[in-house]
């Protein structure tokens, strides 16, 4: 049965989501169900339509059919429960603000129109930060920040939202190994809460790790459901082609199939 | 036709092959904008040449103002290159402020001179004519024929020269310089021909037309040909077309040489937008609208594999839910469903839909493909 | 400066043309800011060409040279070209860039075919409306003064009101639309705004002129703030400054045009900015990088002779400074870098010249090869061996 009709909905339902650029379909016909309170992967090759899934959802594309449910609802109905970290790498980090300033942004939403945000939201922004371990540089130009610092900035803005559900587009992209541990400590602690994570991520290798779903996508959906379950080599070798026949089931921890990454076989 | 249209004319035709030449350039390199910097920017150039020559039409001058085009490039990279200013910001702050300086100039030293920045801007093409260029007492045909004869000539040299390079370096910079080919002395090359094109240009067609010429034939190219020397041949047809167009619209409604073959180069460019054979606007709408009917039936069957012989066949695979989960208005989905079963991709039994053999591979094409 | 003070409250021309100027350049800035922070510097440029159509035909229409009605013409045809330009850039292959300058020109030559049109049938009734568009400030009244102030006001009043809008706007566009805003209508709006900052400049500065109006102060004003507030209300007081300074020059000079020596006004302002602003100047920026350069060097200084002590099993061992310049690239400036070090209290001079290390700069050493990881060895680099 359609989840809308759960007493207890899937924190996203996606179904027969289609999205075309020109005549291509990017996105092809796509079912996808997460259940709340998992942290979903979002894998694929280039150009699997991993960002334009996660647009298409938040109706920033314009599907050319399907149906999105956020909590059983549209997503115009439950747009204060979702939050959305967009990639790094889609703003002008040479803006004038700061990081506090950018953490503010993730308050504009409920503010609404023409309030500007108080001593209250300036606070609420800055506990963020702390949260996040930017507390010191709140006050800092953003462009003075280094990669890793801006994403957590970007997922300190996310934070104030105080969203059911997160929608993170490469969120470990172009992070050191600290900064990644901390992001994804944040992300389990948003776990903890009940809250629903859904991310994109381009390292295969730390899949298993980090996510307990995990939806394999290459312009249709090759497969979703538990890392256990849906990891698999076979889905892998469907989703990238088959350059990745040498990755072992068992060991999944060992090889990056998208060739960028090269590891010892432990 | 009079001789002095004739002459007209020609003078049009010949600046607008002239002025497409680098213009193509201009385009696919995405620096469009450098042609009205430029063709603006060379004024105090060209002040500073008459101050220096006393003459409106010294040779001298042409050189004087090709330097300050180059100098304008040189500008902007050095703003641009601090890392602080943007490029469309550099360019939006130097040539403002060097037409400033040239107006400045004149103002205060050129006033007796026949120079004021309405001729810059706008040209006169009906005056061509009346500069004769003669040698020896022989009357060769108007001046302005010679100069851009002449600036066309050095244009099309340096493009049969440099072709190669040029289009390796237009398509891939980095690739080019690996290769050796140096793609920076490549570029001022160019911006030097844009600044000569524009300022041989300025005082028969203004700098807003040479902008015009510039960048509206190769435009409106683009959207006809993929390929470079087409598009290049293209451009100087069109530019021609435009020029005689606009001279013959000037000449009914009594207006502006100069404005109308602008407005000529708007219209071709509009003209192409909308009915360019592949890439128009009415294409695509036609494309589009062929297409939906075999994107439907694509996603159509898609949908059905993908819950065939699942225990949800049965609620997924109805009309009904078409409307549901594909967006389709009722109506739509009826005719989709219609188009497919003719077509034999689909079956259709108690509102229950299967799936053809043909249909079967409808969908592992579609799949495939995508 | 008294006299000048004087000569602007009394003289009517010269007070008339600097309010005019200053309008011009408040609203000019502050909404330039952010025309230049979203990358549509060079829009400015074509919107105040294709200005030149809607000119004449609101004279066409009306019949009337009052300020009003050619400025909304002007914004009318500024906002068709704008809407154009991004239409031809989103559905066909051409690029941004191209369809700007195309559209500049095409809109400015079909002004140029109407005003020569209304000059053959309208006879001399059009004249003046040339000035609107080539800038005549000298000939700016008080009905003008007035409009543009109304104008620009309301302008930046919508700006202030929808402040945090237009931020999230020019700053993560997809973010706000997932907040809910309308983004695309956000857009239509703030580029309607910057229409109107340059349809009330036209008939001051001109219109191939209009574009540093919009870009220069703007750009100025980044160089010395890192916030968005600030930027706009400091683009604004350069914006007046230029406006009222130029107004100034060329009211007291002979033969000076007014729009031009405005626009040097602010060229003037923006290389200053880019040499002295702190932190973002060339002369900061500069100075900067020779005082980093300068710490790498005593660093490297100090950790040579930190691993030249442990070779030799006392951390204090002295050195001449001859075998450390032939380990750090054969510079033959390390004794002036010791006596940097010395100055610190890292290291010190035995009688016989030689140089070693204190207890502080043992500690010192000890902390920066721990930092980098090199506290087993410090191999020399390729550059440095090929000098030893």
């Amino acid at each position: 049965m359609p989840p809308s009709s759960d007493s207890n909905p899937a924190a996203l339902s996606v179904r027969d989501l289609t999205v075309a650029y020109q005549e291509e379909p990017v996105l092809w016909d796509i079912d996808l169900t997460v259940p709340s309170g998992v942290l979903m992967g979002i894998v694929g090759p280039n150009g699997a339509g991993k960002t334009t899934l996660l647009q298409a959802i938040l109706d920033i594309v314009p599907p050319a059919a399907g149906q999105v449910r956020i909590f059983g609802a549209p997503y115009e109905e439950q747009r204060h429960r979702v939050g959305y970290v967009p990639q790094r790498g889609s703003v002008d980090w040479d803006f004038p603000t700061n990081a506090l300033d950018v953490v503010l942004m993730g308050l504009y939403g409920r503010l609404g129109w023409i309030r500007r945000p108080g001593t209250d939201e300036r606070e609420e922004a800055y506990a963020a930060l702390e949260k996040v371990g930017m507390a010191d540089y709140a006050d800092r130009q953003i462009s003075q920040l280094s990669g890793g610092q801006q994403q957590r900035v970007f997922l300190a803005r996310a934070l104030v939202q105080e969203a059911d559900l997160y929608f993170m587009d490469e969120p470990l992209q172009g992070v050191d190994a600290t900064t990644e541990r901390a992001i994804f400590d944040i992300l389990r602690t948003l776990q903890k809460r009940d809250c629903t994570v859904v991310a994109v991520h381009h390292d295969l290798q730390t899949v298993p790790e980090y996510f307990d779903h995990v939806m394999l996508l290459n312009v249709r959906r090759i497969a979703s459901g538990p890392v256990e379950e849906a990891f698999t080599e076979e889905n892998l070798r469907r989703t990238y082609g088959g350059r990745v026949g040498f990755l072992k089931q068992q060991d999944m921890g060992t090889t990056a199939p998208d060739g960028s990454e090269e590891t010892e076989p432990s | 036709m009079s001789a002095a249209q004739i002459e007209i004319q020609m003078v049009a035709a010949v600046v607008a092959v002239a002025c497409a030449l680098p213009g193509a350039f201009l385009v696919l390199r995405g620096m469009a904008m450098m042609s009205d910097a430029i063709s603006h920017a060379i004024l105090p150039g060209i002040v500073a040449g008459v101050l220096l020559t006393g003459s409106l039409h010294s040779p001298f001058l042409i050189l004087a103002a090709a330097l300050t085009g180059l100098l304008t490039t040189v500008l902007v990279e050095t703003i641009n290159n601090t890392g602080q200013v943007k490029e469309d910001a550099a360019i939006g702050i130097v040539f403002p402020v060097l037409f400033s300086l040239g107006v400045v100039m004149i103002a205060k030293f050129a006033g007796d001179m026949h120079l004021d920045t309405d001729a810059v801007l706008l040209g006169e093409l009906a005056f061509a004519p009346f500069n004769r260029f003669t040698v020896f007492g022989y009357d060769l045909g108007p001046q302005a024929l010679w100069i851009m004869g002449s600036v066309l000539a050095v244009n099309a040299f340096f493009l049969l020269l440099f072709y190669k390079e040029l289009k390796l370096a237009t398509f891939d910079p980095s690739l080019a310089s690996s290769l050796g080919f140096r793609p920076r002395p490549l570029h001022y090359a160019l911006m030097g021909l844009v600044s000569l094109t524009a300022v041989s240009a300025f005082d028969a067609v203004g700098s807003i037309l040479v902008v015009a010429l510039m960048v509206g034939p190769p435009a409106t190219g683009y959207l006809l040909t993929d390929r470079l020397d087409v598009l290049i041949g293209l451009s100087a047809g069109i530019g021609i077309g435009n020029a005689v167009l606009g001279y013959w619209g000037a000449h009914l409604l009594d207006a502006s040489i100069a404005g109308a073959m602008a407005t000529t180069t708007g219209i071709a460019f509009g003209a192409a937008v909308m009915c360019a054979p592949k890439r128009g606007l009415v294409a695509q709408w036609r494309r589009r609208r062929r297409q939906r009917w075999t994107f439907a039936e694509q996603m159509l069957s898609i949908h059905l594999r993908q819950h065939e012989n699942t225990p949800e066949a049965n609620r997924e695979c109805r009309i009904e839910h078409l409307q549901e989960h594909l967006n389709w208005e009722p109506d739509f989905a009826q005719r989709v469903v219609s188009y497919a079963s003719k077509k034999g991709t689909i079956r259709r039994e108690n509102g229950h839909l299967s799936l053809t053999e043909d249909g079967r591979a409808v969908a592992q094409d579609a799949a495939t493909r995508t | 400066m008294i006299d000048l003070f004087s000569q602007l409250l009394t003289d009517y021309t010269l007070r008339t043309v600097a309010l005019g100027a200053a309008t011009l350049g408040i609203v000019g800035g502050g909404l330039g800011s952010y025309a230049v922070l979203r990358g549509q510097s060079l829009l400015g440029d074509a919107i105040s060409h294709a200005a030149l159509p809607g000119v004449a035909l609101a004279f066409l229409i009306t019949g009337s040279k009052a300020p009003l009605p050619l400025m909304l013409g002007a914004a009318f045809t500024g906002v068709l070209a704008t809407l154009i330009i991004i239409g031809v850039t989103n559905t066909t292959r051409v690029p941004y860039d191209s369809a700007l300058a195309l559209m500049l020109s095409v809109f400015f030559g079909v002004g140029l075919v109407l005003l020569t049109y209304l000059q053959q049938h309208a006879g001399a009734a059009q004249a003046g409306l040339d000035s609107f568009l080539f800038g005549q400030a000298a000939a700016l009244v008080e009905q003008d003064v007035v409009t543009m102030a109304v104008l620009g006001g309301v302008a930046l009043l919508v700006m202030l009101l929808f402040w945090k809008e237009f931020k999230i706007l020019a700053f993560d566009p997809a973010f706000g639309r997932s907040l809910g805003f309308p983004i695309r209508a956000l857009d239509v709006a703030l580029t309607t705004l910057l229409v109107i900052a340059i349809v009330i400049g036209l008939q001051t500065v001109g219109v191939v002129l209009m574009s540093a109006i919009i870009v220069a102060p703007a750009a100025a004003a980044r160089q010395w703030t890192d916030q968005l507030g600030a930027m706009v209300a400091l683009a604004a007081v350069f914006g007046a400054v230029s406006g009222i300074s130029g107004a100034f020059v060329s009211g007291t000079t002979a033969n000076l045009p007014t729009g031009p020596t405005i626009v040097l006004c602010m060229g003037s302002i923006v290389v200053v900015s880019l040499v002295i602003a702190p932190n973002r100047g060339l002369f900061w920026m500069w100075w900067n990088q020779r005082r980093t350069s300068q710490r790498l060097r005593r660093e490297r200084v100090l950790c040579y002779l930190y691993t030249l002590a442990r070779k030799h099993e006392h951390p204090k061992y002295a050195h001449e400074a001859a075998t450390l310049d032939a380990l750090v690239s054969g510079s033959t400036r390390t004794t002036y870098v010791l006596r940097q070090l010395a100055e610190a209290g890292f290291v010190s001079r035995t009688e016989k010249g030689k140089w070693h290390l204190t207890d502080m700069g043992i500690e010192e050493a000890h902390r920066l090869a721990k930092s980098r990881n090199l506290i087993s060895d410090f191999p020399p680099t390729e550059d440095e061996r090929s000098t030893d």
